[in-house]
């Protein structure tokens, strides 16, 4: 075999092979969506969005009190964990910059990041269910936005580090004290990106449901106080899709449906801020 | 030692003693510049690339100070203050001493907030007044014929050259007494290089002038005096026509003539 032709047969291997990857990779994450929404689909109708959550056999049950309560959880975790984190953030790209001490707080994020979240849910459940003695949406709030600020915190300082230096400069010359030109101008040039990663953090967070299980805990009545355990989408549809009646299984079915069909959403959504970005 | 002719203009700034040294770093950038900047002038700051040039224009307005660990030695005297002073007020500073840089900066926001960004910052909020120091700013830039039907549209949406005359027009609207300009038309064509040009021959009615530049054609159209560096120390400031035609240092001669840069 010539060499060239060696190059050519090795080529074409490393080709096949790596599609052949792709193809089984992706073939995984269409057959859970077809799966999700053969199964899905059928499950909804409008009875799920005007009716509770009822016992087995009953016809008017729905996932009205898992849905009000997720938004609750996810609204009030964005309010506590977004500002937290884009402030972080901030700190980062435009105080600490390369010193010895950003850069810790950087790795601790990361470790933050890829930190098991039932591991997040104990330490809740330690500082916040245990000393009140209950669980509660509080909790679940406070781990889900645990959860969000090492997201936000990240994607910030990226953004904010990809503001031309020069930007800054052109401020700060034309008498500028440093925080105007942080809120002013870095802000507004990074809007996007910092937006997108807000975006991306709720969609992370809004599938999580081993924080969850121990904080918020579960609730089969609809409720809006966050002081009293409250229902969501995650842990309503672990317990339905669990239980042995087929109309609560059929349930789980919608609900895994519905928070899919929502972080996909989401996620499509970022990923259009970004696009629209790179065009001008 | 430098070879520095006598001015007879007054001084805008005056460069004594001047060391400058880059945070974490023994040597200095800038060593012993004694430098007086005739008023109401051009003057430009030439030489090698790394020769300190544009480190000593940044020393000006102080926007060194955005680093941490930058340490000044010596004394620049602005109106006979001494602005390397710890008590110095930096947003004064640099409200009175502009800069417009090698690359345009645009800010993310319209051509006329843009503009308004640095008066407002001066605390005027009265529309009418904005309106009209906006408007005169960008006639005195040569750009309002452009842009005066969308003031509204985003900075960014305009053209190379109209971006840097954007700016000219942002730090003139403050009425400095002193513009930086830091290589402000290496980013840009011909045509866009001319008009800069002109606009700044233009600007020296009112404001004195400092500019770096690579373009040695340049400095000799636009400036009115010139100062050569190399290695971070001042080798010759003269008349632009003297130090082109007659340069008393050997390496003013040989960089001028193209035999090292």
């Amino acid at each position: 075999m010539t060499a060239k032709r060696r190059r050519v047969v090795i080529n074409y291997f490393a080709l096949s092979f790596s599609i052949g990857s792709a193809v089984l990779g992706i073939g995984f994450l269409f057959w859970i969506l077809w799966i999700l929404v053969s199964n899905g689909i059928g499950a909804l109708n409008m009875d799920i969005f005007t009716f509770d959550g009822a016992p087995p056999g009953f016809a008017e049950s729905g996932l009205r009190h898992a849905l009000v309560g997720q938004l609750i959880l996810a609204l009030g975790a964005t309010i506590f964990g977004v500002p937290v984190g884009i402030l972080a953030g901030t700190y980062l790209s435009e105080y600490g910059q390369t010193s010895k001490y950003a850069n810790f707080i950087r790795d601790i994020s990361d470790t933050m990041m890829s930190t098991p979240s039932i591991v997040i849910g104990t330490f809740v459940y330690a500082v916040v269910v245990s000393p009140m003695g209950h669980f509660s949406g509080w909790a679940g709030i406070v781990a889900l936005a645990i959860m969000m600020v090492p997201i936000v915190l990240r994607t910030t300082d990226d953004m904010l580090s990809l503001v031309p230096q020069t930007l800054r400069e052109a401020a700060a010359a034309l008498g500028a004290p440093k925080y105007k030109v942080i809120l002013q101008i870095v802000y507004r040039s990074a809007k996007v990106g910092i937006l997108t990663g807000v975006l991306l953090s709720i969609a992370r967070i809004a599938g999580e449901t081993a924080p969850l299980l121990f904080t918020s805990f579960n609730n089969n009545f609809f409720s809006t106080d966050i002081s009293e355990p409250i229902a969501s989408l995650t842990v309503t549809m672990f317990s339905y899709a669990t239980s042995p009646y087929e109309d609560w299984q059929q349930l789980g079915w919608a609900a895994a449906f519905i928070l899919t069909a929502f972080v996909l959403g989401v996620n499509v959504l970022g990923r259009l801020f970004i696009k629209t970005k790179r065009k001008r | 030692m430098a070879t520095i002719a006598e001015i007879k203009e007054k001084r805008a700034v005056e460069v004594k003693d001047f060391n400058f040294y880059y945070a974490g770093t023994v040597d200095p950038a800038l060593k012993d510049i004694n430098l007086p900047i005739p008023k109401k002038k051009v003057t430009a700051l030439i030489g090698p690339s790394g020769c300190g040039k544009t480190t000593l224009l940044r020393s000006f307005n102080r926007i060194h100070d955005l680093y941490p660990g930058n340490r000044y030695e010596g004394e620049i005297l602005v109106h006979g203050e001494n602005i390397l002073q710890k008590n110095i007020d930096l947003i004064d500073l640099r409200v009175n001493v502009g800069m417009i840089f090698q690359k345009p900066t645009p800010f993310p926001m319209s051509i006329f907030d843009n503009i308004a960004y640095g008066l407002r910052l001066k605390g005027i909020k009265n529309k009418t007044e904005l309106k009209d120091r906006v408007e005169k700013a960008l006639k005195d830039a040569a750009l309002f014929e452009e842009v005066k039907d969308r003031l509204k549209a985003d900075g960014s949406s305009l053209s190379g050259g109209q971006q840097q005359r954007l700016c000219i027009a942002r730090a003139i609207a403050v009425e400095p007494e002193i513009m930086l300009f830091d290589e402000p038309t290496s980013a840009l064509d011909p045509i866009s290089t001319l008009a800069i040009e002109k606009l700044i021959i233009e600007l020296k009615d009112k404001v004195s002038i400092i500019i770096v530049t690579h373009n040695m054609q340049q400095a000799a159209r636009v400036s009115d005096y010139t100062a050569f560096m190399y290695l971070g120390e001042l080798i010759e400031f003269g008349k632009t026509d003297d130090i082109f035609v007659n340069p008393k240092e050997k390496l003013t001669e040989e960089y001028i003539t193209g035999k090292f840069g």
